[in-house]
């Protein structure tokens, strides 16, 4: 037998109470190993002054999540500027799928950071390099995403586009982007999450302000409680930055509104 | 009758290419005279080619030898005087009952209608369905049988020239099913529309038509026989369960599909 009741608040404490016995444990094997309480208390210290600016290398925790971010939403929005429409050309025409699928196979796979040295040779500039290094991340799945949403548009939606005589604009405006929509969304919630895991080695390797820098500089300060407040402040924002996106795809989602 | 063909289908062949150099002849020299107002149907065993021969009117597909003209004209593409009702209703789920309509009225009359005509044209093709007090629902809020009334009110509204409709009630219960056929022969008397509706239903098929097309089975399938159904209308389901010419219809067809031209396989 299975138990129904779940208890969604009580459990994960105990499952801290377990993990902070452990961390406790690790801190007395490992000397210089931050304890639980350490980091509780440095973490007050670094949320109580989140955006003083001691200029370049010294600056608060907001300000280091703040551009970070900046740079994930500028790679972010430029990947979806490009890949929208990229993906609804590779799904409504067998020749550009033709054309560009050998390269977005080959493309695919590669690690986004494969691109860094290159794109800092090229820009000269750590800002525009990490941005296109979040570019490169997060297009794949929109492009792909897209061009499978168009892709799965019924025969029968087309069929009606066709007796009615839409024009191509009208038949990407009423019949393809209703159904892709969803899909690119989805494309969009996979490359946010990537992009999040990808700024922070991106940043530790170009340096200047970001969440990733700072975490790799404070481990050249032996500052240990600050690396595992990075870690879980990236966790938090990772996980918000999903559920937003969850929520903004469902918005956009026809059948989650009652209209299955 | 001297007129001359509203619809004509003059020795149409369609031949679908498989690959590898191999073909289907799905018809062969199919010839076939519709007039205006009529309500034609066109039965046959599944997989005779009963879809292709309307895709090809509806100009979805296109046409390996010979013709089709409506009214003189040459169809070579989809057009909204050829308006279709599919099997599976093909309504788009994120508009309402209402929108759908709208949608296809916007597109074919938008340029002739104000705003407010628009609105009463649309309302007026819902009414005709029965579906007022179902029309800001979406298709998946609705049932099936209604799905397909909505389907036939966009359908009309457009006022297209010729009805084509591929087995519109297949997937419905019968009780659903004696109802939109109602729903049909109602409508048609009231606007006059050319239809044809293909069926593999012999009962609907009689009730409905002015015409049976009763096609043989395939490959190179052709019209084996027509069947005029020389029934008044308006027409009642009770009353013709004994009518002698409605019997006599039944019997042809029968005769056709399960003698003539049996399938084994089904
Ligand atoms: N695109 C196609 N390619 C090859 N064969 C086809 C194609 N469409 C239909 N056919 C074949 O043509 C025949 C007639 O099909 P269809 O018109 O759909 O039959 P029906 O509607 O009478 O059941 C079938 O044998 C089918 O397999
Ligand atoms: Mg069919």
């Amino acid at each position: 037998m299975v138990s129904k009741y779940v208890n969604p608040v009580l459990l994960p404490l105990l499952l801290l109470g377990v993990i902070i016995a452990l961390w406790s444990y690790i801190a007395v094997l490992i000397p210089g190993f931050p304890t639980p309480g350490e980091v509780w208390s440095e973490l007050l210290v670094v949320l109580s002054d989140p955006i003083y600016d001691n200029g370049a290398g010294d600056q608060g925790i907001a300000l280091q999540l703040g551009n970070s971010l900046a740079r994930v939403f500028g790679g972010f929005a430029l990947a979806i500027a490009v890949g929208v429409p990229a993906g609804l050309l590779i799904g409504m025409s067998k020749n550009a799928y033709a054309a560009m699928n050998p390269y977005i196979q080959i493309l695919k796979p590669v690690s986004p950071l494969a691109w860094l040295p290159l794109a800092l040779f090229v820009f000269k500039e750590v800002n525009t390099t990490a941005i296109f290094v979040i570019f490169v991340t997060s297009i794949w799945p929109i492009i792909i995403n897209t061009a499978l949403g168009v892709r799965s548009v019924s025969e029968d939606y087309l069929n009606v586009a066709k007796v009615l005589q839409l024009s191509p604009f009208e038949r990407v405006f009423q019949i393809i982007l209703p159904v892709a929509v969803p899909f690119i969304f989805t494309g969009m919630r996979l490359s946010l999450g990537i992009a999040w895991l990808v700024i922070v080695a991106a940043e530790m390797l170009t340096g200047g302000v970001g969440i990733g820098f700072w975490i790799w500089d404070e481990y050249n300060n032996l500052n240990y409680s600050h690396i595992i407040i990075g870690i879980i402040l990236i966790g938090v924002i990772g996980y918000i930055l999903d559920a937003l996106m969850g929520l903004i795809a469902d918005f956009f989602d026809y059948r989650k509104r009652g209209r299955v | 009758m001297s007129a001359k063909p509203f619809l004509k289908i003059d020795h149409v062949d369609k031949i679908f290419p498989l690959g590898g150099g191999k073909e289907y002849v799905a018809l062969r020299d199919v010839q076939l005279d519709i007039r205006q107002n009529e309500i034609v149907s066109i039965i046959g065993h599944s997989g005779c080619g009963k879809s292709t021969i309307l895709n090809l009117i509806a100009g979805l597909d296109s046409i390996t030898n010979g013709t089709i003209l409506l009214e003189d004209k040459h169809i070579l593409a989809p057009g909204p005087e050829r308006a279709v009702v599919f099997q599976n209703h093909s309504l788009l789920p994120w508009l309402s009952a209402y929108q759908n309509i709208e949608m296809a009225v916007k597109k074919v009359l938008g340029e002739e209608l104000s705003n407010s005509e628009i609105r009463d044209h649309v309302m007026k093709y819902i009414q005709m369905v029965n579906l007022d007090h179902a029309k800001d629902k979406y298709p998946g809020e609705i049932s099936g049988g209604m799905k397909q009334r909505v389907g036939i009110a966009r359908a009309l509204s457009i006022q297209p020239k010729v009805l084509l409709m591929d087995e519109p009630f297949g997937a419905l219960d019968s009780l659903t099913r004696a109802n939109l056929q109602d729903h049909l022969m109602r409508i048609q008397m009231q606007t006059g529309n050319t239809v044809i509706i293909i069926t593999h239903d012999v009962d609907e098929a009689v009730l409905l038509s002015d015409r049976v097309i009763m096609m043989t089975n395939g490959p190179e399938a052709t019209i084996g026989e027509i069947l005029e159904v020389n029934l008044p209308r308006p027409r009642n389901r009770l009353e013709l369960q004994h009518n002698p010419e409605y019997l006599r219809c039944r019997e042809a067809i029968i005769e056709f599909l399960y003698s003539k031209f049996a399938k084994e396989d089904e």
